[in-house]
């Protein structure tokens, strides 16, 4: 635990994979730990009996049509590495 | 009429000149580049200019068309196909566009040319457009200001005339706020009446896109074309659009208009509050109603609004990873190394931090702490706006709490930054629409600052907002006030 809430800030960085320095590290935890302090407030609300889906928005469905999108080459227009019509990544299984 | 008068013109005027063809719209671009190179080294509205694209569009625009050759700069959060969209992120660097979003097909459509991309907080996160990584924007009222933000490069833009219009993004106030730190119009339509596809997602129930402008009828001409369903977003509203500017009127008889008692905060700005004093009396003067009513939960605003903010974009912006488009980290080692160093060299502070808190308030064990809290909390919040629109047509506050602040003086402390949302947020969280209407200075030293009327509507009532915000606004001189920048400033 590196600060004044729950919030380990070089834990969660790096489930969010952002690395970050130390320094970094210590000055988010330091402003996130007043951010949590300041949200603390939302404890003090009555909230029985409110139901909300999660989004709190209705779920809105249409049909399933295919229709005209990116060609392949459009879609890799912007790749930082490509070949071959495919993104190029580092090697992920050995 | 001269060249050095036309970008002072509203759209609506421009297009009167247009259609008599007293000038072309390729003049138009032409006068308007001239513009931008004279003032743009001091303002930093800009990122991205293709004034080849735009003269070329020029060259064939449909003036009776009901933005018939009238340029509109748009927030570098927007895709413009061909054109860069940075969201004022290194981690966007070198990306151009593969498509229009809906809005700007529907801009173009109704015969407008986008023109030029406009700086904003990186990836429209934050209040004074002070995160972007990109470039710095100035107020055009006082060069050590900030314009507001997040879409601060459309509002300086605007008021410096170096657009006669333009598109911005709202999530917590990024177009109301800007606009009344800057002295202009902006308008945040309710959630659903304009597509956000092709608007880079930062949360996706808050954000909505809509216009900058110097006058309220402008803002009901842009919004006349870029409400309405789009299949491409599947929270778009299926309702009907009606004609924005057929209401403007100028008379309120009939008009009931509430003061929320929980916006009279002590927090606010002694200048900012004696302007909202003189505009409440005004409004009333033209026939209106007042009455004082309660939004209760008002105070969670703030809190609710960074808990789920923050979860929304640190889902949304999984995507920057560094494969697909955009910035990536040189040499990484293996799959890991390439998220995490793209992620660290290409976002900046405040991305960071909240994409490590919105992570945080969804991680196992603090979900329904934080989360589904907040959520409950917001359905409070949208319960006060309902429970007061049965009894008033439309809210009168502050847009922000104080007028422009220096270059630097919140930087180094976010909550503060947030803090200056606190009257705006609401509506983002309640899905209502809202527009900001200069109402007046507040002098600091020797400069004048200008100050924010907003007004809040109920869902889908755009038009009664438009027509309260009109008829104040022609009822005052306060849109015609020019910063000492402008293209025709008053004479000495």
């Amino acid at each position: 635990m590196a600060g004044n809430s729950d919030l380990d800030v070089a834990y969660v960085a790096r489930l969010a994979r952002i690395n970050l320095t130390e320094d970094e590290a210590k000055t988010f935890q330091k402003q996130l730990d007043d951010v949590l302090k300041y949200v603390e407030k939302l404890r003090q609300v009555d909230i029985t009996g409110i139901d909300v889906a999660a989004d709190g928005l209705p779920v809105v469905f249409r049909e399933d049509v295919p229709c005209g999108w990116f060609t392949a080459e459009q879609a890799l227009s912007n790749a930082p590495r490509q070949t071959n019509g495919l993104f190029v990544v580092p090697k992920v299984v050995e | 009429m001269t060249g050095n008068d036309l970008p002072a013109l509203s759209i609506a005027d421009l297009q009167s000149l247009l259609r008599r063809r007293e000038i072309s719209p390729r003049e138009v671009i032409d006068i308007l580049r001239e513009r931008i190179e004279a003032v743009d080294k001091d303002i930093g509205a800009y990122l991205s200019l293709d004034i080849e694209a735009a003269s070329k569009e020029a060259e064939h625009a449909n003036v009776d068309l009901p933005l018939g050759g009238i340029p509109i700069a748009i927030k570098d959060i927007i895709n413009v196909m061909g054109q860069p969209c940075t969201c004022a992120s290194k981690i966007l660097n070198g990306y151009r566009a593969p498509y229009d979003a809906t809005v700007i097909e529907k801009l173009r459509a109704a015969g407008a040319i986008p023109f030029g991309k406009t700086n904003l907080d990186e990836f429209a996160m934050g209040s004074s457009t002070e995160n972007s990584a990109l470039k710095s924007t100035r107020n055009p009222w006082d060069l050590s200001r900030v314009p507001g933000g997040s879409s601060g490069g459309s509002a300086a833009a605007v008021t410096a005339d170096e657009a006669f219009g333009a598109l911005g993004s709202d999530t917590g106030g990024s177009i109301r706020q800007p606009a009344a730190l800057s002295g202009v119009v902006g308008l945040k339509p309710t959630y659903g009446r304009v597509s956000r596809f092709g608007l880079v997602a930062f949360a996706s129930s808050l954000d909505q896109i809509g216009p900058v402008t110097k006058t309220v009828r402008d803002a009901a001409l842009i919004l006349n074309a870029i409400a309405g369903h789009d299949p491409q977003d599947s929270t778009s509203l299926n309702k009907p659009v009606p004609d924005y500017g057929a209401r403007l009127e100028n008379d309120l008889r009939g008009v009931r208009l509430g003061v929320p008692k929980e916006y009279m905060i002590d927090g606010i700005d002694p200048q900012v509050r004696a302007a909202i004093d003189a505009a409440v009396k005004q409004l009333n003067s033209l026939g209106a109603e007042i009455v004082e009513v309660s939004l209760p939960s008002t105070e969670y605003a703030v809190a609710v609004y960074y808990i789920i903010a923050t979860a929304e974009a640190s889902a949304n912006l999984a995507r920057f990873d560094g494969v697909r488009y955009g910035y990536r980290a040189e040499n990484p080692k293996d799959v890991l190394d390439l998220y995490g160093r793209t992620r660290e060299e290409g976002f900046g502070p405040e991305v960071k931090r909240r994409i490590i808190l919105g992570t945080y308030v969804l991680s196992s064990g603090y979900y329904d702490a934080y989360y589904l809290r907040a959520q409950k909390v917001r359905e409070l919040i949208r319960r006060d706006f309902a429970s007061v629109f049965d009894k008033v047509d439309a809210l009168i506050s502050p847009t922000s709490p104080v007028a422009a602040f220096t270059l630097g003086e919140r930087v180094a402390d976010p909550l503060q930054m947030y803090l200056a949302d606190i009257f705006t947020i609401a509506a983002n969280l309640a899905g209502i629409c809202g527009i900001s209407i200069p109402c007046g200075f507040a002098q600091l030293n020797e400069h004048r600052l200008p100050i924010g009327l907003q007004l809040l509507g109920k869902p889908l009532d755009e038009a009664r907002i438009l027509q309260i915000a009109h008829a104040y606004e022609q009822s005052t001189e306060w849109h015609k006030a020019r910063p000492p920048i402008a293209s025709n400033p008053p004479k000495p």
